[in-house]
């Protein structure tokens, strides 16, 4: 046991631009936090304790994205102290929604918000972990399902793949018996969305919004196509893929596609 | 040795057990404490700016990720604002699941900084996992708390992080009464824990420290405030949320990324959260919680920052009574949301977050869409509040060492419990002595 507790992996929690929801998911696994911190070091997670330790680490989880030229070289000495490096939530993975600024002039967004536009030090744009270091594994979700940040953490501890599906919210919204909300008319995303919640919005008789971004090789046009043919304006097509992983390319071809029709019919 | 002259810093480069990325920076020459800094580099995301020209039904889901601990405040204020704009009130059964879910916030928000970040500073730990080495019962008995109130959030809301369940009108899907008796034993054993925790901060030490506030909270008629009442002052102020900006104000400061928000009439500081909340509305507190805050040494007005934890103790009890009375009383409602019919127009709302008042204001044309709007959360308009206490702290105890006067200070700070990934729309300690 003696040699166990000498070698316990150093876990590192670090922040980029988010929320803060996706490492609260870590403290919000309230049944296994103490059975996990027995296990492993927690050597820098700020949000929860004082104690910051040294690198290297064996896995540094990473929330949020890339949005000021500061975080341009905090990303890569992480990645230089880390083995393992997993992106965690749709901002990590995708730019979360501030990456709606990639889409418009960001001096705009600032001078709607501060005063003082030159007190402000930001990128034009907000980008993916993904996009600045190599990263082991991404986990999607805005937020990300806790169940699946305990498998992820497991795996990388004993060097195993992750057990994570990368199917549609369609096959889990099966799963769970619910009745098609298409079948009750209500627009869903989830025949393109990645799998990870559990379908809960189908489940509270909603259509999916999209939250875990798209899943492996969507139909994105086939799914666009049959909603506008059922009536969706154009517009709310475009609108409803540019949320929390507006940035994520499927959705981002998608919506720019139908943004140019838009603009086409106008004129 | 001319020690009278020497300069002390006392920096905090990235402050611990607070929601988001802040600093602190101390200046102390001699015996004069020259500058105090709370800091909030947190990364801009310009929530206001790409709100313009999004749905007004977008609106309770884009506002959630604003915040991760405190999601359902965004949400409730951007139905009631959004709702006051359409000239709709939602009464009855929905209006009690609003309060159903945002007790579960209370309580899931408040244990989390009692046991997690707070309680620490108390009792000398670095974090509460190094506290549950020597307080393994309280620790799991926090969590056990916390996880209960996600609880109730996941089962109004969907799940407890940015639920999907709340829409302007109402709810997609009202839960059914199985489902919500299904949470009564663990909720009734919560209450019981809540207790216990009211018992066990109220024997921390605190330090001397009572100050002269501006509380500001809301007040209803008859309630403890949630989601609705009027927002008052200890000073005699008693306005709507459409009246916030005549009486408020916003401040852009150079060393933040925070907007500083402050009384319009003298620019001067102002506190929310559970200890003005509860300055202002003790007397909507059930007899027995009053007798429980009384037994707990706390008076109808706190005035320690410091034992603001045993506020928000009284608060996690008060939550849980609630939520059991509302369970109670719940019947299945023939329909989960009222049906919108949007107009141009202006609309405000104020709602109690875990922190204290959230201002929403949105615009919205005649298709729906939102042309402009202002939210001002709870740790912008504390943050201010927040350096004066810091200030006056740091000068009444200028002859602690650096690393005390470190430790109190960092505490001084949780003290407001701030959300700095809110208020960046916080915090660094640099102390610098000369």
């Amino acid at each position: 046991m003696e040699t166990l507790e000498k070698k316990k992996p150093k876990l590192a929690v670090w922040k980029f631009a988010s929320c803060d929801g996706c490492q609260l998911s870590l403290l919000d696994c309230e049944d296994e936090l103490l059975t996990l911190t027995d296990n492993i070091q927690i050597a820098n997670f700020v949000e929860a304790s004082r104690e910051v330790l040294p690198g290297p680490y064996d896995l540094s989880l990473v929330e949020g994205s890339i949005t000021t030229p500061h975080d341009l070289t905090r990303i890569q000495q992480i990645r230089a102290q880390s083995s393992y490096l997993v992106a965690i939530g749709a901002c990590a993975t995708a730019g979360g929604i501030q990456a709606l600024r990639n889409f418009k002039d960001v001096k705009e967004f600032i001078d709607i918000v501060y005063a003082h536009p030159d007190y402000i030090e930001t990128l034009a744009t907000s980008t993916a972990i993904a996009a600045h270091v190599n990263v082991d594994f991404e986990l999607r979700g805005c937020p990300i399902n806790k169940q699946q940040l305990l498998e992820v953490i497991n795996a990388f501890l004993y060097r195993r793949k992750p057990n994570i599906p990368s199917y549609s919210v369609c096959i889990e919204c099966k799963q769970r018996g619910n009745t098609c909300v298409m079948v009750m008319g209500k627009p869903c995303l989830g025949p393109v969305t990645h799998a990870g919640c559990g379908a809960i919005c189908p489940s509270y008789h909603r259509g999916c919004y999209g939250c875990f971004g798209p899943m492996e090789t969507p139909n994105m046009s086939a799914l666009g196509d049959w909603l506008l043919q059922k009536g969706m304006p154009q517009k709310d097509w475009v609108r409803s893929l540019r949320t929390f992983n507006v940035n994520a390319p499927a959705f981002k071809e998608e919506s720019r596609k139908h943004e140019a029709r838009e603009k086409n019919q106008d004129h | 040795m001319k020690q009278e002259k020497r300069t002390r810093t006392i920096k905090v480069d990235y402050l611990a057990r607070v929601e988001g990325e802040g600093a602190l920076y101390l200046k102390i020459q001699g015996e004069k404490l020259e500058e105090v800094q709370l800091k909030i580099f947190e990364p801009p995301r310009f929530f206001e700016g790409f709100l313009r020209g999004r749905n007004y039904s977008e609106a309770p889901d884009i506002t959630a990720r604003i915040c991760g601990i405190c999601p359902i405040a965004y949400q409730m204020s951007a139905v009631h604002a959004i709702e006051n704009a359409f000239g709709i009130t939602i009464g009855g059964v929905l209006r009690d699941l609003r309060r159903l879910i945002y007790c579960g916030e209370w309580i899931s928000s408040h244990a989390l900084h009692i046991f997690m970040l707070h309680a620490p500073d108390f009792l000398g730990y670095e974090s509460a996992i190094h506290m549950a080495k020597d307080f393994p019962e309280k620790v799991e008995q926090g969590l056990q708390l916390k996880k209960v109130g996600g609880m109730l959030m996941s089962l109004v809301g969907g799940r407890e992080i940015h639920p999907i369940n709340i829409r302007v009108g109402g709810f997609y899907r009202a839960p059914s009464k199985q489902e919500l008796q299904s949470i009564l034993p663990a909720l009734k054993q919560a209450r019981d824990d809540a207790l216990e925790t009211v018992r066990w901060v109220a024997s921390f030490d605190f330090p001397d420290f009572e100050q002269q506030y501006t509380f500001i909270a809301l007040r209803h008629e008859n309630e403890y405030p949630l989601n609705e009442g009027r927002i008052v002052s200890n000073h005699g102020l008693s306005i709507s949320a459409s009246e916030f900006d005549d009486y408020f104000e916003e401040i852009h400061v150079e060393h933040t990324n925070a907007l500083h928000c402050v009384l319009k009439m003298d620019h001067s500081p102002y506190h929310v959260g559970p200890m003005a909340r509860y300055a202002l509305n003790f007397d909507r507190l059930p007899e027995a919680i009053q007798l429980e805050a009384e037994q707990a040494g706390l008076e109808s007005v706190c005035l320690n920052p410091f034992k603001s934890i045993i506020v928000r103790a009284i608060e996690v009890l008060y939550a849980c009574e609630e939520a059991l009375r509302i369970i109670d009383a719940y019947t299945e409602p023939v329909a989960s949301f009222v049906e919108i019919e949007p107009k141009p127009a202006n609309g405000y709302a104020v709602t109690e977050a875990p922190r204290g008042i959230l201002y929403h204001r949105y615009q919205i044309d005649s298709e729906g869409d939102i042309l402009d709007c202002d939210i001002i959360p709870p740790t912008s308009q504390n943050q201010k509040m927040i350096e004066e206490d810091l200030r006056r702290f740091v000068s009444r105890y200028l002859k602690l060492s650096d690393e005390r006067l470190q430790w109190y200070a960092e505490q001084a700070i949780r003290n407001y419990d701030p959300c700095i990934s809110c208020a960046t729309h916080f915090l660094k300690l640099n102390v610098n002595r000369s």
